[in-house]
């Protein structure tokens, strides 16, 4: 496999904290690949660092084998990588097809309205959001401004999706039909990197895993190996010893 | 659950548009240590703020003393005796040790107390004590969850909620804070805890609550709890 998205000995610092430290692992194509970890661990600043809204400390990003590393997130946007986020961001006041016609825009082919509009319908269907195309973006539930977050980044024709906390806040229903909708996209041919913390859906969705635990990289593997990794477990449930130590003391 | 000082039934919560709680139901039974733990993002910091009143609960019953208070603002739940030692302190860093002590004695229910309630937190935390004219800010970690813990106590409380004990603290803190625990659950007090630390939540409590993304996952005596591979699951997904 091709590595489409390499990242070499990735670091950043806020202050004193360091969020990402020496980061190193890759997306192949056609890859669902799962980042998980326990708050704080570095995750979103990650997809910051990838996109450039921040630009490493040190370390390189490397796409499709161009180095990326700390470009604009519009120019990162051409390189055919796209992005959604933690807390959705639709352009309120425009349409659902307006706002996908943006990604569309703005992506990677820098598409003429005309043509953007062909490419927004087709993102729109992709998600399920074809019969709420003139709705105001700010009239969609939560369940709705995630599928357009995820139809406006789709339109940008993407060979890389970045995918932050898109199940957060869904209900079973809208969970599973997100997830089929993640696995139509991947069909299509767009490689996944996803942060998510509804475990159950990300370690089914997954190929790979990578586990962050304090900006480092604990484990990476398939889910069931990172799942029952020690160091993943002890990541995610606490130090056994400090209990043993506690019962030993009195 | 006759005994249960507080009941919690179907409590349900979120923030603006995104639900996170779709359903947790616990009771702490008088006299006892509840713990529930759960994953990030699991929920466990929103049940505590919807049943305390620092959010608006969405749905759900918060019954406190055999009275509905699921509607109450938290000043009045606290003036009842439901009290939160909230994640991360929540301090007063500006203000002496003492001052941040009678802040949690604002209410009549603390005031009344007052004299005595700060012997018993000295008394716990001698520490305290000795520095009581010191501002809160320049405290270590462990000093700062022992005033967070005494300014809870100050308030004279009939629960104590106390939200990531042990989280960011040295190991010796820990054991400290876990026999300060011991002591006021041997004196009586009601607590209920959430705890980063799986083990050691089960290693000091009477019964576990478990809950992954939004919902109880399973419940029991910590015994029992901590033999499962569910937990794992739990937290994991697998």
């Amino acid at each position: 496999m091709t590595a489409l998205l390499d990242i070499e000995g990735l670091s950043k610092n806020f202050g004193g904290v360091r969020a990402v430290q020496r980061l190193s692992f890759a997306v192949h194509e056609r890859e669902i690949l799962g980042l998980i970890g326990p708050n704080g661990a570095g995750k979103s600043t990650l997809f910051n660092l990838i996109n450039g809204v921040f630009a490493p400390d040190e370390g390189r990003v490397r796409f499709r084998g161009i180095d990326i590393t700390g470009e604009a997130p519009y120019r990162v946007a051409r390189h055919g990588l796209a992005r959604t986020h933690q807390i959705v961001q639709p352009l309120a006041n425009m349409s659902v097809l307006d706002n996908c016609m943006v990604g569309a825009c703005f992506g990677r082919e820098n598409l003429p309205l005309a043509r953007a509009e062909v490419v927004a319908r087709e993102a729109a269907v992709v998600v399920g959001l074809e019969d709420r195309l003139s709705a105001p973006a700010a009239q969609l539930t939560i369940a709705g401004k995630k599928r357009l977050e995820l139809a406006r980044a789709l339109a940008a024709r993407p060979m890389l999706l970045l995918l932050d906390e898109v199940l957060a806040g869904l209900n079973p229903t809208e969970i599973e039909r997100m997830i089929g909708t993640i696995r139509s996209i991947r069909e299509r041919g767009v490689a996944i990197l996803i942060i998510e913390h509804v475990m159950q859906a990300i370690m089914g969705l997954s190929d790979r895993i990578v586990v962050l635990n304090s900006g480092q990289k604990l484990a990476e593997g398939a889910p069931a190996e990172v799942a029952n990794d020690p160091g993943v477990i002890e990541a995610y449930l606490g130090d056994p010893a400090l209990a043993a130590a506690l019962h030993a003391g009195g | 659950m006759g005994d249960a000082l507080l009941e919690v039934e179907a409590l349900a919560a979120g923030y603006g548009e995104v639900q996170v709680l779709w359903g947790v139901s616990l009771a702490a039974p008088r006299g006892r240590l509840t713990t529930l733990v759960g994953a990030n993002g699991a929920g466990k910091t929103t049940t505590l703020k919807a049943l305390v009143g620092t959010i608006a609960p969405w749905g759900g019953r918060v019954v406190f003393q055999g009275d509905d208070v699921t509607r109450l603002p938290a000043h009045a739940k606290a003036a009842r005796g439901l009290v939160l030692v909230p994640e991360g302190r929540q301090l007063f860093s500006a203000m002496t040790v003492e001052e941040n002590l009678e802040m949690g004695a604002f209410s009549r229910r603390g005031a009344h107390k007052y004299a005595n309630s700060l012997e018993r937190v000295f008394t716990l935390f001698p520490r305290l004590k000795e520095r009581r004219r010191q501002k809160a800010g320049t405290f270590s970690g462990g000093e700062q969850q022992m005033l967070a813990i005494a300014r809870g106590l100050m308030t004279d409380p009939e629960l104590l909620i106390i939200d990531e004990l042990s989280l960011g603290l040295a190991p010796v803190v820990v054991y400290q804070l876990f026999g300060t625990l011991k002591t006021l659950k041997d004196a009586g007090l009601t607590i209920l805890l959430v705890e980063q630390n799986v083990h050691l939540a089960f290693a000091v409590s009477d019964h576990a609550y478990v809950i992954a993304e939004g919902r109880l996952f399973t419940e029991g005596p910590p015994a029992a709890l901590a033999a499962m591979p569910e937990i794992r699951q739990a937290y994991l997904g697998l």
